[in-house]
């Protein structure tokens, strides 16, 4: 059975999740990738307001294609996280609580994610026509200029997705796995 | 002398940039169909349903099955008895400008490694030219996304590595990639040649149907072989364990040095897409 989210997601909803737990999200995320994530770092590092509300966030690591007449969105499935590594730190430290992408994640990610309570969902890498179809809104804050990576504020509703990496730093892609191969070896 | 016109190519690049972003090939569809109905682990099987159901609706709705529509690599077979009227790198540029604007196509590519800006129209392609008998062209197209391709690897092994050598690297590059570049995967091989050759072989593997083996038997059976090991890993699709690591492992090989066992892993998603056309 799927949990159901609702953004924001705060700290403590997030330290509920355990990795492995199915969920659906609904409510507003943000979109970004490499250059705006490293634009986001720059602006933290001169003090600056940032162009969405950290506080409480779910960051959806994806770079859609352009939406056909009458579409939200084009096909927008996640990216590999570990590009984002260098900067997830810094966000989840001010307030982001959520990441989505698809991919493994540095010890530093983790370290702060268990020091701040945030977690990271994985939506299915390849899938990006069938994950468009929750996304119901659209619509670019920040940085226009860089096309599909641009920052993008979505409405999502029952977008799937599981947990990878609890905010304990228990980890799927090691327990997934280990769990198939005892099983596969009985 | 058959002169064809530069258009032409401009035409056939830009409807195969359209169509192999937005429709898989039968060969990957049927390999991935059989494999979700031998999978045994649930939520492995789950995903691959989900991964089934994504590029039905792409057929339906004719919209791209991922959102990373690659770069453009295109293969140009050409006659030698063929002369293009135009300038054919200009010509497959056009095709992939007017390919990714017209198919609401994603836009990838940067102008400069290092500057990274935008070049707004996904060109430049990667071009690949091969001169062969004949007086036609045959144009391939490969859209390559990136989170497989940064998985990729190359070694240069000793020649006593021998056959256990490339076995272990081929292992150890899809053991090192796990849920990044989005399993299940289809792994390309490039064998022998030098340092560039056998990487270029290994994305040429890429564009081999997955249900054609390798023409020598020797190397057919070293690709069966080598999936099946992939398929021992426990990976699983997306990574979250299960027997569907790997769809299939396509091998290409070259003569080589006396010195030298060069190996390169081209590594690609399930999304995995090349469509061709004969001028």
């Amino acid at each position: 059975m799927a949990i159901s989210i609702k953004t924001p997601l705060s700290r403590e909803s997030a330290k509920k999740l355990k990795a492995g737990d199915s969920c659906l999200i609904s409510g507003v995320i943000y979109t970004a990738r490499d250059a705006a994530h490293k634009r986001l770092c720059e602006l933290i590092a001169q003090g600056k307001e940032l162009p969405l509300d950290i506080k409480d966030s779910i960051i959806y690591f994806v770079g859609p294609t352009p939406a056909k007449p009458g579409q939200a969105i084009g096909s927008a499935g996640p990216t590999t996280s570990y590009r984002m590594d260098a900067y997830s730190p810094d966000l989840i430290a001010i307030g982001q609580t959520g990441m989505i992408g698809k991919g493994k994640r540095g010890p530093e990610v983790i370290t702060a994610m268990k020091q701040y309570g945030a977690v990271y969902f994985g939506a299915i890498g390849g899938c990006g026509a069938l994950l468009s179809k929750c996304i119901k809104k659209a619509e670019v804050i920040a940085y226009d200029d860089l096309g599909a990576e641009a920052i993008r504020r979505l409405e999502v509703e029952d977008f799937p997705v599981i947990v990878i990496i609890d905010s304990n730093g228990n980890n799927l892609y090691e327990t997934g796995r280990e769990a198939y191969l005892a099983q596969k070896n009985k | 002398m058959r002169e064809i016109d530069a258009l032409k190519i401009t035409q056939a690049v830009k409807k195969l940039c359209i169509e192999s972003n937005c429709h898989l090939s039968s060969d990957i569809k049927e390999r991935i169909e059989s494999f979700c109905e031998d999978e045994t682990w649930a939520q492995a099987k789950e995903i691959l349903e989900r991964i089934i159901e994504n590029y039905n609706i792409s057929d339906e709705n004719n919209q791209p099955v991922c959102q990373d529509t690659g770069v453009a690599c295109v293969f140009l077979k050409i006659g030698q008895d063929v002369h293009v009227k135009g300038d054919i790198t200009e010509a497959v540029n056009e095709g992939v400008r007017q390919g990714y604007e017209e198919g609401y196509l994603r836009k990838s590519v940067v102008r400069d490694p290092l500057d990274r800006v935008n070049t707004g129209d996904n060109t430049p392609a990667m071009l690949y030219f091969e001169i062969v008998p004949g007086d036609k062209i045959e144009v391939t197209v490969a859209p390559k996304g990136f989170g497989s391709e940064n998985m990729s690897k190359i070694a240069m092994l000793r020649p006593s590595d021998g056959l256990q050598g490339v076995k272990d690297f081929v292992i150890k590059s899809v053991e090192e990639a796990g849920p990044n570049p989005c399993p299940p995967i289809v792994v390309g091989v490039g064998i022998g040649g030098t340092f560039d050759k056998a990487a270029y072989l290994a994305k040429k593997a890429l564009i081999r149907p997955v249900d054609v083996s390798n023409e020598d038997p020797f190397y057919a059976n070293l690709e069966k072989e080598l999936l099946q090991e992939i398929n021992n890993l426990g990976i699983g699709p997306q990574g979250f364990g299960g027997k569907t690591t790997a769809l299939a492992v396509n091998i290409e090989k070259y003569p080589t040095h006396i010195a030298g066992l060069p190996v390169a892993v081209n590594i690609n998603c399930h999304v995995t897409r090349h469509g061709s056309e004969v001028i």
